[in-house]
């Protein structure tokens, strides 16, 4: 700045270069907000901060490659009956299979044993994570699909429709599951079945009518949960100002429920969907344990677990294995999804 | 509070109707019957049969008969247990379940709720940390992988108990603590998580500032606020638990009601199913009362309407 040559002036000693108009890079420096974050990278960056939501999400993948990617690699299948192998202890050798190393043949070994009708365990084990994971993975998409379907409309529409629909959710929890399951299992084997016959349905005998009506049960009476919590959400939801605008704008239900509602509640939807899982997975095991399972030879970690209960004393390995595998899973899913609630809906709590 | 438990009892008993009618009719369109599985039954023998049990009316007529029976405090006799009414059915084996059961939910109480709250208080250090992981393995893990390991390792492994039957109260010990291990589980965490929200409450801090003892501060005021939770959750686990759990009657062989009522579905004993599906129902609709009732009780600030 120059210094005024008249010390006794008054006049303010300013500088003209104050005055230009700022660059671009002042500017910039001057902004105070952040990088907008939205919904998703704001619940990215939550969930990658809890360890333990982490781990059990890593825990969740590798059991996965497990189940799905492994088997294709594995030299043995889980139908196989391989001679002479009959409960073997895991990385034993049957009399023939030594004789083969012995010979200079390689031999993969029986990691987790065989089973009394000489089959691989582990392979056995990784379809049976397969298929319960299947089961909890598709059961929790046919009840996230049911339930916000008939929750969100139930509160959307509220009234006698809401008083209804919540009766028929509670006459449902009412009614014992096992008897509706066992019901249901035994009426829809016979159609399932003729269903597998025809052509164009080939695909209901490779999954098993059993399954099939596993699904269909889970569809029928799991979803009272998912619709009460998304009910309750929307119940708030939609005396939101958003909604009476696009009511003036003339959007029809439908369109209110789907694009406005819905969407909103997407934190819960997600988070329930992730507990559902465990639970179907839950249920799967115990209809298995039952002998409502799954058909065989396909085993899955409830009937695995159920097998193994007769040779419990000689062969605990084979009982071990599955339990101890269907509680990870569980875990983990568990786990994973109170991390999600954390991350996605910090509002929800128990 | 009358009119409110009178209206209430008057909605359970149009769900209890509802139940029944629904079972009624879905267990006669499932294919099959009581009669079929048993061996060389000859066609005429088989209409003798369904002819004594009024099997062979129309399903209408039947339904009437049944209501009217049930209504009347009739439940009629079992289709399998030649001789055996459906009620002396139930009261025969109900009382083991509900021993078993009732202890376990005890027990689940016991256990859970002090653990919850030391957790809580104890929030963030290491002693919450381990409860945490203990109760959320404890909610991972199925009760058929409870009962076998419990079996295992108590029954085989170590011989100290008896792994079958319901002799002496050895016995119990097994059942009762694979009964009570996801409750357990479960009321912890729930207990943890209502005590922590009252612990961050004004009023709480309020009673300290007036210099309170810790004592009183705990029980009177922590414990009965945190505490709603967990009754609203025992009423459906005492239903469901004292008609006893499939799994763990089937695998330590105690003959309850749970394995009866599995056995009679299998078997198509058109009576015993209506009769102990009607019991459930029953006892899961009376309980959610009766929680509602105690709950007020516990809370005078909620209102019945």
């Amino acid at each position: 700045m120059k210094e005024n040559p008249n010390p006794l002036s008054f006049q303010a000693r300013l500088n003209p270069d104050d005055f230009l108009p700022a660059s671009g890079e002042e500017k910039q420096g001057l902004v105070v907000m952040r990088e907008s974050v939205g919904f998703w990278k704001d619940g990215m960056r939550r969930f990658r901060k809890n360890k333990v939501a982490m781990v059990s999400f890593i825990v969740v993948i590798i059991i996965m490659i497990f189940a799905f990617v492994v088997p294709a690699f594995y030299p043995y299948t889980y139908e196989q009956q391989i001679k002479g192998s009959n409960n073997l202890a895991p990385f034993a050798y049957s009399a023939d299979e030594q004789a083969r190393i012995d010979a200079g043949e390689h031999v993969f070994p029986h990691v987790m044993g065989t089973d009394k009708m000489g089959r691989d365990y582990a392979i056995r084990v990784m379809m049976g994570s397969r298929i319960s994971l299947i089961v909890g993975l598709v059961a929790a998409v046919i009840i996230l699909v049911i339930g916000s379907i008939f929750g969100s409309v139930a509160a959307f529409f509220g009234g006698w429709v809401d008083i209804i629909m919540m009766r028929v959710v509670d006459i449902i929890y009412t009614i014992p599951d096992v008897l509706l399951i066992v019901l249901i299992s035994f009426a829809l084997k016979n159609p399932l079945e003729k269903l597998g016959q025809t052509p164009g349905f080939g695909w209901v005998q490779i999954l098993g009518a059993n399954l099939i009506s596993i699904f269909i049960v889970f569809a029928l009476l799991y979803w009272g949960g998912m619709a009460r919590m998304v009910r309750s959400q929307i119940l708030t939801l939609k005396e939101s100002e958003y909604v009476t605008a696009a009511r003036a704008l003339g959007a029809s239900s439908g369109r209110i429920i789907r694009k406005h509602l819905l969407t909103n509640c997407i934190g819960t939807l997600i988070v329930t969907t992730t507990l559902q899982i465990p639970s179907s997975i839950f249920t799967e095991s115990f209809l298995s344990f039952l002998g409502l399972g799954v058909a065989v030879p396909m085993p899955s970690l409830g009937s695995l677990a159920s097998d193994a209960i007769n040779g419990l004393n000689t062969y605990p390995h084979l009982l071990f294995i599955p339990a101890l595998l269907i509680s990870l899973i569980i875990l983990s899913f568990n786990l994973l999804g109170d991390g999600l609630r954390d991350a996605f809906d910090p509002k929800m709590k128990d | 509070m009358g009119r409110y438990i009178v209206k209430r009892l008057g909605i359970a008993l149009i769900t209890i109707w509802l139940v029944a009618t629904l079972t009624f009719f879905l267990m006669n369109l499932v294919p099959g019957g009581p009669f079929l599985s048993e061996k060389a039954v000859s066609p005429k023998a088989l209409a003798a049969l369904e002819e004594k049990y009024g099997l062979d009316k129309p399903l209408s007529q039947q339904y009437v008969t049944y209501l009217k029976g049930a209504v009347a405090g009739d439940f009629g006799d079992s289709l399998k247990q030649r001789g055996r009414t459906v009620t002396s059915i139930i009261t025969s084996k109900f009382p083991v379940s509900a021993r078993l059961g009732g202890l376990a939910v005890l027990l689940a109480c016991c256990i859970g709720i002090p653990l919850g709250s030391i957790s809580a208080l104890n929030r963030g250090k290491v002693l919450d940390n381990v409860i945490i992981v203990l109760a959320t393995c404890g909610i991972a893990v199925p009760s058929f992988v409870i009962c076998t390991l419990l079996m295992y390792f108590f029954g085989m492994r170590l011989g100290w108990l008896p792994t079958l039957g319901l002799g002496s109260w050895k016995h119990y010990v097994m059942p009762i603590c694979a009964l009570a291990f996801y409750p357990t589980a479960y009321i912890t965490r729930l207990m943890r998580s209502s005590m922590l929200d009252v612990l961050g409450q004004d009023y709480m801090r309020t009673a300290r500032a007036k210099g309170l003892n810790q004592f009183i501060r705990l029980f009177k005021h922590a414990l009965r606020n945190a505490i709603l939770p967990v009754v609203t959750y025992l009423g459906p686990l005492l239903a469901y638990t004292v008609t006893g759990s499939f799994i763990v009657e089937k695998i330590f062989n105690i003959p309850g009601l749970g394995r009866e009522f599995i056995s009679s579905i299998t078997n198509r004993d058109y009576t015993v199913i209506m009769g102990t599906t009607i019991f459930l129902a029953t006892l899961m609709v009376l309980m959610n009362v009766v929680v509602d009732i105690v709950y007020k009780i516990i809370d005078p600030r909620i209102k019945l309407k």
